[in-house]
């Protein structure tokens, strides 16, 4: 690897400009910075328009305080939110959190930076093909953003664009189509990137089963984007079609809306969309945990100085739940009467997937047993992940049994059920993941008290939203109402605690104040760190300096000779041996 | 891009034996192509879907000039077969027989794709669009324009790259591994054609 030291050597002479370093790179580190700044962005922007609808929901018909005044007549006049508005609102929040905030945090910036260093590559396999990935994310974010300026603002159909609803909303559902093919394409791209540098860019030693955890998922969620998210860019050509030309794949014969008969080609089927969507988007459900897993393995390990448990099952689990994950798509269809021999299938594939997510979560459970755990901040995203991911998973048991699924579906139980999943699961493994590795990126650790502050505040305001979510599902409360079911008579006994729910929200989003200040803070005047402030055993802190070496990565290539988590081995001096020691 | 080259030097990966046994462009390649194939089976699904799902269904016999199908298919599958006597050739290192023999490649697809605007042109005129079909059930036409034209621009680019690829060859700049990349993906789309080939013209 003598080109790598004459590349290092070389450097330091020839600096590149700013534009090539910072905007049009094709460093993965520099990448992997681009975009988590703006799936932070994105995170940011998607829960403001939550807290908004928050407002609704609370208070149905009241003028939004302070800020109603900056919207204009067609969303909010006099700052009183219109139905449509609303109806932005979620499509959009739904969409940006997932597309555009979670996946790209999760897959683009944490895999982008680490799985490289994690493997001791120079570099992902195709950089140009790296930034490429970038810019189109970053095109679909601006069409996505864009699409709120166009007449009657952005797309109304929710996340899902269900047909016919979808095929014959306004204009910014067209704008969302486009968005999500350029945020498809972005995906792809990322995908072929990761799966070729694993596979072919691993160092000496580095055999698939010393891969740390966490690149482990991110090379299973590679995999499932590369199968998943072409059936989704062949559904959206079809709608965008349906929208733009007349065609009518998702549109029936004799379609009637609001008593009138559409003047429709006809002859295609709302269903169809439905199964091409969630033929993408189950797989998708694990893109958003399986890196989330993955960065709260890592911290488990460091923090409790000990192999995770159970390594290799975790990793055959995680391989078998990514399989399987695409067998069980037409359990989000239950109540589309699709036949007892159909739903029975996808019931029993449910049920089996449950297995491998929980034995994942009790090998996380068991590392932690007879530990001396260090409490860092890190670790107490990680640690409160665990819960809240058992109460994601286990409160969607009945819904993936078609007979307790039917009067749950599309109440407000799914609301808190997936979003137990991703927020106070999958966020919080995020928030972990960025106090672990920022000193990485830096050279400088965040503040530990502001860092506390921010853990307890947005653990327990997530919690205050969430679960009252389940007591309202039950009680029957549909989801996406814009009243949030004022008007349901039988449920006037939890419709109340939409007022908790949306203070919570509120309360969450002061939470996050302490985070943004220590984050921008700590860029420049954080405490500086050595090396390895974890004293972790993975290549990322052993093998490169902090911050590593632009372009490269690796003075020298390192060799691995170790086990990802050999942490307390017997009779070693220090309580952590790193995987390049021999 | 000089450092950038010299951070990426020929062959990284320094774990013994390379997986599979592939150079990484090739495994991308791989990669892509299951992507892409994902895409059209999201295409042909779709259509399976609609038509299972239709009452009545056109007659092919009666929409399609079966003969013209055969040609053109026959012709693809040809080129198929010259651009692996490219590959074979870029191997061997004789580069001219190579160029030669992408060249025909080309032609082939040109030749494809004409035939291809002909049937459409022929189609359109019997009234045939993509709201409208003469023959009944509207999603037919629409599914097979959407579909053959998808498959239509692969051709297309599959052209570009080919040229590029006998431009590249006749200039010494091209490798053996880069013929045998551009054999993939021809390869790749001509397989396409014969699944699109089953579900629209024989069943």
């Amino acid at each position: 690897m003598t080109n790598t030291e004459h590349d290092v050597s070389g450097h330091a002479h020839h600096e590149l400009s700013f534009i090539r370093k910072w905007i049009f790179s094709t460093d993965h580190k520099v990448i992997g910075i681009q975009y988590g700044l703006t799936a932070l962005l994105f995170l940011l922007f998607g829960f403001g328009l939550m807290l908004l609808m928050r407002w609704q929901l609370a208070y149905p018909g009241d003028p939004v305080p302070l800020i109603g005044w900056l919207f204009s007549d067609e969303q909010m006049p006099g700052g009183v939110m219109l139905p449509e508005f609303y109806n932005q609102l979620g499509a959009m929040h739904g969409t940006i959190m997932v597309f555009l905030g979670v996946v790209p945090l999760a897959v683009g910036a944490f895999g982008n930076y680490i799985v490289p260093l994690q493997i001791g590559a120079p570099d992902m396999a195709f950089p140009k093909l790296n930034m490429a990935s970038y810019w189109a994310y970053f095109l679909g974010g601006v069409v996505m953003l864009a699409s709120f300026l166009v007449p009657a603002g952005a797309a109304k159909a929710g996340w899902t664009s269900y047909p016919p609803l979808a095929d014959i909303e306004t204009m910014g559902q067209t704008m969302w189509l486009f968005g999500m093919v350029f945020l498809i394409t972005s995906s792809l791209l990322g995908a072929i990137n990761f799966l070729t540098t694993i596979i072919q860019l691993r160092t000496e030693g580095m055999t698939y089963m010393r891969m740390p955890f966490f690149t482990w998922v991110q090379f299973v969620t590679a995999f499932l984007l590369l199968l998943a998210f072409p059936p989704l860019e062949a559904a959206s050509v079809l709608q965008l079609f349906d929208r733009l030309v007349g065609t009518s794949f998702f549109l029936p014969s004799g379609l009637v809306v609001s008593g009138e008969v559409l003047d429709v080609s006809g002859g295609g089927s709302p269903l169809l969309w439905q199964h091409l969507f969630w033929f993408l988007a189950h797989p998708e459900v694990y893109v958003l945990i399986l890196p989330a897993m993955g960065i709260v393995g890592e911290i488990i390990a460091n923090n409790t100085r000990k192999p995770l448990w159970g390594y290799k099952l975790m990793i055959y689990s995680i391989i078998f739940l990514g399989f399987m994950s695409f067998i069980v798509w037409a359990h989000h269809m239950f109540i589309t009467g699709m036949g007892t021999a159909l739903s029975a299938f996808f019931q029993i594939t449910t049920m089996i997937i449950s297995v491998p997510s929980v034995v994942l979560l009790s090998g996380l459970f068991l590392s932690l047993w007879g530990s001396s755990l260090r409490f860092t901040t890190p670790m107490l995203f990680a640690l409160a992940f665990l819960p809240m991911f058992g109460i994601g998973g286990l409160t969607g048991l009945p819904l993936g049994l078609a007979p307790t699924d039917i009067p749950l579906h599309d109440t407000m139980y799914i609301i808190g059920h997936f979003h137990y999943l991703v927020a106070p699961g999958t966020i919080l493994a995020l928030f972990g993941g960025i106090y672990y590795w920022f000193p990485k990126v830096t050279g400088r650790r965040m503040n530990d008290v502001l860092g506390k502050i921010h853990f307890w505040g947005t653990f327990i305001f997530m919690n205050g939203i969430f679960m009252p979510m389940f007591i309202q599902g039950l009680a029957g409360v549909s989801r996406r109402l814009y009243d949030g079911g004022a008007t349901y008579e039988f449920a006037s006994n939890v419709i109340h605690y939409n007022e908790f729910m949306s203070i919570s929200a509120w309360l969450l989003a002061v939470a996050q104040l302490p985070f943004i200040f220590n984050f921008f803070w700590s860029i420049w005047k954080g405490k500086e760190t050595n090396e390895n402030p974890w004293e972790a055993t993975t290549l990322e802190w052993t093998a490169t300096p902090t911050p590593p070496i632009p372009h490269g990565n690796f003075a020298t290539t390192p060799i691995v000779y170790r086990d990802p988590y050999e942490y307390s081995v017997p009779g070693e001096e220090t309580d952590f041996l790193p995987q390049n020691q021999p | 891009m000089a450092n950038q080259a010299a951070v990426r030097p020929e062959i990284s990966w320094e774990g013994g034996t390379s997986p599979f046994q592939v150079s990484w462009q090739k495994l991308m390649m791989w990669f892509f192509l299951v992507s892409d194939a994902l895409l059209f089976a999201g295409f042909l699904v779709a259509y399976g879907y609609v038509r299972l799902s239709s009452d009545s269904w056109p007659d092919q016999g009666e929409v399609f000039t079966m003969a013209l199908i055969g040609v053109m298919t026959f012709v693809l599958i040809t080129s198929s077969a010259t651009m692996a006597s490219a590959v074979g050739g870029a191997r061997d290192g004789d580069l001219i027989r190579a160029r030669k023999f992408v060249i025909m490649t080309a032609v082939g697809g040109v030749l494809f794709l004409g035939m291809q605007a002909f049937e459409w042109t022929t189609l359109i005129s019997e009234g045939a669009t993509l709201t409208q079909n003469p023959w009944g059930v509207k999603g037919f036409s629409a599914f097979f324009f959407v579909i053959t034209g998808f498959h239509g621009i692969h051709v297309l680019i599959g052209i570009v790259i080919l040229v590029i690829t006998a431009v590249r060859l006749g200039r010494g700049q091209t490798t053996a591994a880069g013929v045998e990349l551009t054999g993939l993906y021809w390869h790749f789309v001509d397989l396409i054609w014969v699944f699109i080939f089953t579900c629209f013209y024989l069943i």
